[in-house]
């Protein structure tokens, strides 16, 4: 067996289509060809040489105690090393009940016996195969200690957290809601529920974890590589430089990979214990308790509107799921805050303990379940008022932040909603439901959604290293989870430093690179892009120093400020004869590289000045079969404003993987709790619905031009996430055009169609 | 009991000792022979990360023992490229960006290959959709994909015709 083990990879030459030089230009991926041919290197990939297996136990209940594990029955199996319980589990530097930093949360990692929600680990195989350590888990046959599971909104008991999300405070006031709704000429009184989802990347949750002595290497998919190794060490006691996290590809995170959890922490301390290296691939099903998810939640909506169908109040509660003994809460009011102009907005959250696996971010967190909600209740307020949806958005056009009372930092929304209005069709829309049929006699509807979502930045630091040979290597410890971060970034890169992209060598998915921060919020882009480009204007500025002080050079005397950096040349800006090629500069010099760092983050002041949002509009086509209550999306078409568009090609699938998301949450995904025995009875592909290729419609994601001069100094915001909101308020509102039936329950099923 | 098979993967005879019946064929590729390239999403049949061709058929790699599988050919996505040349499918899915974090990327391309090889589904999208269902992608990447899928049907079946008139 090959040592599979590979090392951060570099990309100088991938094959790739070139249109242009670098930003704003569509190429193909640089990591294309790695994967198409199945060369690109997942976690679970690895096979260091003396590799172990290790399978984890589950449990069955969701409340009790384990009574008993048959260890021995596990040992006796043929190839079983090691069963790890908490009996003999060795210890670990920190408490993983308490919560260590801004992202950490409580974790099960065998700390007792105690178990808090189904799905949660108890026991770990570890063994030669694969097969013996399932089998050797299986025969562990565990007996328990059963509480009643508390599941349900109704289940469990209900408080006013402190913070929901991350840090975000819970309430948020604004104008006298009291006035606003006494005021109003149409009241819309609302309902509505969203479930339980699970994030379910392709790529399970693996880790592969090698001790040499006091070192560890690691390689797990991560969204924050720099970050998490630093909590790792922490847990092993550790200092942060002995670990190496490696994580070049994603099979997916959407926010689930961003977080430390039970099993990660289990296979490094089963590798420790047997000092072999030792894999961990969670089965599906485990996908469903450890790893986090969308908390559910059930949401209060008041709108008052004047006779014009103006809000006069806008008021938006949400009770959100979180488990027993940790506190992340679904943010779905806080979708109320920065969309739709208002007097009075008044946002609250309350939560509910049940026994389930603490949620997390997932995609879109907070905005997409609101945003559902919103949408949906605008919609209703637009029928009531008898004025079409697309109007009643524009008569409620906020042009500064009704949140902060700021201006935006550039806000295309008004295109947005002319372009896709007029490339889907919405003129025309007959008001009233129930007015269109197909040929097939199946009730046709259209209905739209508005879309937004921050745009945030974090902290990340790069390096770019110019070489003599008019090369460049370029290095930040981004994430790609399938944004193209691979791509976009190095194109980033390519810009700063006056090269064209072929020149660039890019390395990232590695802990021992500068911190590319956290591939997270739909702020990766222009954190670790900032940073790039940074890092390579800083490089240039060295050379431009080296160039303007040497009397050989054709720039001597020319000042930082008086060139231009382009095609591995710096030009004198007002007299293009001269210039100069980077190499022959570093060569005169007798230096074989030029090195420049660059950071990223959000200039405090613009964030004080300004509120930065991405926007856009969707619009949807359904039809439904009158007597079978049988949805089709028909068409989708969503049209965004997100800044800077560094690479249309892969943001526009960013924005149909977010659209269909916001599909399937409308249509598909729930996870469904048996209320007896707290268990999710649908946990695996077959049971929890996500979309497939047969129920994509026709789709279009168009890109609109907007020039944000504050959001940070490339104009770059984020398109990861905001393609669910705004799909899905457009999807449950066409359904209501189609059949004049108002669900207020995600996801929408047949049986609230007919009867 | 250790048993002995042997199967011919991507083109090469591979003689392999089971020391277990209960390997699967997925298992067998991803961690005996080295060839990681087929994905395991599920382990039971429901995403077609692990989908791959034996004896020209597209099957779920998770759902075949190994030991049913003594003298098959089995064609995974590390032996569609050849000689350093992409399969028209492969580039097809570049070019249409037809992925994104590329996890279900390989089952989707055998998948692809395999139905046009089945040659039912014509140019019709409906009828692609329907007979890519069972490769799901999380990533929603589904446009691409069966844009991919129209475009590279089409090359080979000019290519083929060009055969044709060649022989
Ligand atoms: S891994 Fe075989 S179908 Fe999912
Ligand atoms: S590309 Fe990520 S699952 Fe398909």
């Amino acid at each position: 067996m090959p040592d599979h083990m590979s090392d951060t990879i570099p990309f100088s030459a991938a094959p790739h289509v070139r249109l242009g030089s670098s930003s704003g230009q569509p190429i193909t991926r640089r990591d294309g060809v790695l994967k198409v041919t199945g060369a690109a290197t997942y976690a679970a990939d690895n096979h260091p040489a003396g590799m172990l297996h290790a399978v984890i136990a589950v449990s069955t209940i969701a409340r009790g105690r384990v009574a008993s594990l048959d260890v021995a029955a596990a040992k006796a199996h043929p190839g079983v090393v090691e069963v790890i319980t908490p009996a003999n589990r060795p210890p670990l530097a920190l408490d993983p009940d308490v919560k260590h930093g801004m992202f950490g949360f409580r974790f099960d990692a065998l700390q007792n016996d105690r178990v808090r929600y189904a799905k949660q680990p108890i026991a770990v195989v570890v063994a030669q195969t694969l097969e013996a350590a399932t089998e050797g888990a299986r025969l562990l046959s565990p007996t328990y200690e059963i509480e009643p599971a508390r599941i349900g909104f109704d289940g469990g008991e209900h408080f006013d957290p402190p913070m929901v999300s991350i840090g975000a405070p819970p309430n948020f006031d604004r104008g006298d809601l009291a006035a606003g709704l006494s005021a109003a000429a149409h009241l819309i009184d609302t309902h509505y529920e969203t479930p339980a989802q699970y994030h379910n990347a392709m790529e399970p949750h693996a880790i592969v974890a090698e001790w040499d002595s006091d070192r560890l290497t690691i390689d797990t998919p991560n969204q924050a590589i720099v970050m998490m190794r630093g909590a790792f060490a922490e847990f092993f006691d550790v200092p942060a430089e002995n670990v190496h996290l490696r994580s070049p590809f994603l099979g997916g995170g959407f926010g689930s990979k961003a977080i430390m959890a039970g099993p990660h922490i289990l296979c490094i301390l089963a590798a420790r214990m047997l000092r072999r290296p030792v894999k961990l691939v969670l089965p599906r099903d485990q996908m469903y308790g450890p790893v986090g998810h969308r908390g559910a939640t059930q949401q209060h909506l008041r709108l008052g509107l004047d006779a014009e169908g103006r809000l006069t109040a806008l008021e938006h509660h949400a009770l959100a799921t979180t488990s027993s003994f940790d506190d992340f809460i679904e943010a779905a009011a806080n979708a109320s805050h920065n969309l739709y102009a208002s007097p009075a907005i008044s946002t609250r959250h309350r939560a509910v303990r049940v026994d389930i696996g603490t949620p997390g971010p997932m995609r879109a967190p907070g905005e997409a379940s609101g945003s559902a909600a919103l949408e949906c209740a605008l919609d209703e307020a637009a029928a009531a008022c008898g004025i079409d949806p697309l109007e009643m958005r524009l008569r409620n056009y906020a042009d500064i932040d009704p949140a902060t009372g700021r201006p935006y930092s550039a806000k295309a929304l008004r295109a947005c909603y002319a372009q896709g209005a007029e490339r889907f069709g919405w003129a025309g829309r007959p008001l009233a439901p129930r007015q269109m049929r197909c040929d097939a006699g199946h009730l046709i509807g259209w209905g739209m959604g508005s879309a937004l979502f921050p745009a945030p930045m974090f902290q990340a630091e790069a390096r770019a290293t110019l070489r003599a040979d008019g090369t460049a290597l370029v290095e930040t410890a981004g994430a790609d989870m399938g944004q193209g971060a691979w791509t976009v970034l190095a194109q980033i890169a390519a810009d700063g430093l006056g090269l064209d992209i072929e020149k660039i060598e890019f390395r990232s998915g590695s802990s021992d690179l500068p911190d590319g921060g956290v591939a997270g919020g739909s702020g990766h882009t222009a954190t670790a892009g900032s940073a790039l480009h940074n890092a390579g204007t800083d490089a240039i500025a060295k050379l431009a120093e080296i160039a303007a002080n040497d009397p050989a050079s054709p720039l001597f005397g020319t000042g930082n400020a008086g060139v231009e950096a382009r095609n591995g040349r710096l030009y004198h800006r007002s007299d293009r004869s001269r210039s100069e090629s980077y190499g022959d500069i570093l060569a005169r010099a007798g230096l074989a590289t030029i090195e420049g760092n660059g950071k990223g983050g959000r200039d405090p002041a613009a964030a004080e000045a300004r509120a930065m949002f991405s926007h856009g509009a969707v619009f949807a086509e359904v039809k439904v079969d009158p007597d079978l209550g049988q949805v089709r999306v028909t068409r989708l078409v969503g049209a965004f404003a997100a800044g800077r568009i560094i690479n249309p090609r892969l943001a526009r699938s960013q924005l149909y993987g977010g659209m269909i998301w916001g599909l399937s949450f409308a249509l598909h995904e729930e996870a469904i709790h048996d209320r007896r025995s707290g268990r999710i009875i649908n946990a695996d592909l077959a049971g929890y619905h996500i979309p497939v290729h047969a129920d994509i419609p026709e789709m279009e994601a168009l890109l609109i031009d907007e020039d944000d001069p504050y959001v940070n100094g490339l104009g770059i915001k984020g398109v990861g996430e905001i393609g669910i909101t705004g799909t899905v308020g457009a999807i449950a509102n066409a359904i209501w055009h189609a059949t004049g039936v108002r669900v207020r329950r995600f996801p929408i099923r047949i049986e609230d169609l007919i009867g | 009991m250790p048993l002995s098979i042997s199967l011919v993967v991507n083109g090469v005879r591979k003689d392999v000792v089971l020391e277990d019946p209960r390997v699967t064929l997925l298992d067998l590729l991803r961690e005996r022979v080295g060839l990681t390239g087929t994905k395991k999403g599920c382990d039971r049949g429901q995403c077609g990360a692990c989908t791959v061709l034996v004896d020209g058929r597209r099957i779920n790699a998770c759902l075949a023992l190994a030991v049913s599988l003594d003298g098959a050919d089995v064609l995974t996505i590390e032996g569609l490229a050849k000689g350093g040349q992409l399969d028209p499918v492969q580039a097809a899915f570049i070019a249409h960006d037809g992925f994104q974090c590329g996890f279900c990327t390989p089952g989707q391309i055998m998948s692809a290959v395999g139905l046009i090889r089945e040659g039912e589904a014509g140019d019709d999208p409906e009828r692609i959709r329907e007979g890519m269902s069972g490769n799901l992608c999380r990533c929603g990447a589904y446009v691409g994909i069966i844009e991919a899928v129209r475009d590279a049907r089409k090359q080979l079946a000019i290519s083929a015709n060009e055969d044709r008139r060649v022989a």
